[in-house]
């Protein structure tokens, strides 16, 4: 299964990025092999608005079935469960962690966004 | 001729002078509107106390899809720089408090799928205030997008009349739009390190926007001399000082407006519409030309 975590690095080792709009990077990863694609999220990291909504189109784009990270606004999840991307918020750690974890089923999809909505 | 009142920093003045700029014009038999384009915090009513004669709801533009005729070509996501319409998995998604209605996604929706709908951002009023027309835009709570509201004010002012423009503080988009299209900017400052910095901002917006401009310094005496400074360095005009004076502070606090309170004031403000115009006359006569 193709998932994606939000991260401040490019390696297992990395940390879960908090954000998900303005994470410093979307690692696309397989969980079957723990192969790793860094997708640089710059382009939104400068955003004035939008962030979310633009994270979530690149999520999509890269067929992930689930997301990893630590929030999720109310934009953001209505567009990631509109294209049926389930959400996991609240994670932390290292990305290692949350792949283990998540594999495990110690994680549970959110019914809804975690934080408000800002500009 | 439509003169702007900004200012960078907030608190500085700005509904003070444009009120009373405002009445202190009228009262030189001309007619003059005052248009309060800070439609976030509107409180040149409280000044001048105007009788509102048409209160207009104000809608902007945004897109409503039509699913049945849209083919998921996702050429509407491409086209808006605010992602208020994205599509994902092939099925549009519309986020309507990001739109800034510039109809671009109906127009290269080749299925005709998108049809523009008005949506609620505030209301404009209209009325009068003695020999002053006025016109004031309120957005509604909770509403981010001020810009086509503040065009709507724009629209209310009668074309062959005189202007004065309260523009919200800062030098963001909202400011822009109220400054771009006036004939002069009085950008009101006070004399501290706050309202040099930000005046330093406003000076930079209006430059760059290529508009006529004059810096007026509120509570002159109560600070130091920078602003002053920074005008004479950077060759600023400094067309007028509204003095540090509790008194104004005073009817300011009671809701009165300094040119009925106190008439020194009167006399200030009706130099200052003098100031203006003698500043703009060459700027005609160099379109004219």
């Amino acid at each position: 299964m193709k998932i994606i975590i939000t991260a401040t690095g490019t390696n297992l080792e990395s940390e879960v990025d908090p954000r998900f709009g303005r994470a410093q990077y979307f690692l696309l990863v397989d969980t079957e092999t723990e192969e790793i694609l860094p997708i640089d999220n710059d382009q939104n990291l400068q955003a004035a608005s939008g962030a979310g909504i633009q994270s979530a189109e690149a999520i999509v784009k890269n067929e992930a079935e689930v997301l990893l990270t630590g929030h999720c606004g109310p934009k953001a999840f209505r567009a990631l469960t509109s294209a049926g991307v389930k959400i996991v918020h609240g994670v932390e750690g290292s990305v290692k962690t949350a792949i283990d974890k998540f594999k495990k089923g110690e994680y549970q999809f959110a019914s809804s966004a975690d934080v408000a909505s800002h500009w | 001729m439509r003169v702007a009142i900004a200012s960078g920093k907030g608190g500085t003045g700005k509904t003070t002078v444009s009120a009373n700029l405002a009445v202190a014009w009228s009262r030189l038999e001309e007619k003059v509107t005052y248009a309060d384009c800070d439609v976030e915090e509107p409180n040149g009513h409280l000044f001048l106390k105007p009788s509102i004669e048409k209160t207009e709801q104000i809608g902007a533009l945004v897109p409503e899809v039509n699913f049945d005729l849209c083919d998921g070509c996702g050429k509407c996501g491409e086209i808006c720089n605010f992602s208020a319409i994205v599509v994902l998995a092939g099925k549009p998604l519309t986020f309507p408090e990001l739109c800034h209605s510039c109809g671009g996604c109906s127009l290269v929706c080749e299925p005709k799928a998108i049809k523009e709908i008005p949506r609620n951002i505030g209301i404009v009023e209209t009325g009068s205030a003695g020999d002053l027309n006025f016109v004031s835009g309120k957005l509604r709570i909770g509403e981010a997008m001020s810009p086509p509201l503040i065009r709507e004010v724009k629209r209310a002012i009668p074309a062959n009349e005189h202007a004065v423009i309260d523009a919200p503080p800062g030098t963001s988009c909202p400011v822009v739009e109220v400054v771009k299209d006036s004939d002069y900017v009085l950008l009101v400052t006070e004399p501290t390190p706050f309202g040099l910095n930000d005046l330093k901002l406003a000076v930079e917006m209006v430059r760059k926007l290529n508009l006529r401009y004059s810096v007026l310094l509120n509570r002159a005496g109560s600070g130091d001399d920078r602003v002053h400074d920074y005008c004479r360095k950077e060759d600023i005009d400094l067309i007028a000082e509204i003095p540090d004076d509790r008194k104004i502070a005073e009817s300011y606090s009671r809701g009165e407006l300094l040119v009925d309170a106190l008439p020194q004031y009167e006399l200030l403000f009706k130099r200052l519409v003098d100031s203006i115009k003698m500043r703009f006359k060459p700027i005609q006569e160099e379109t004219i030309r």
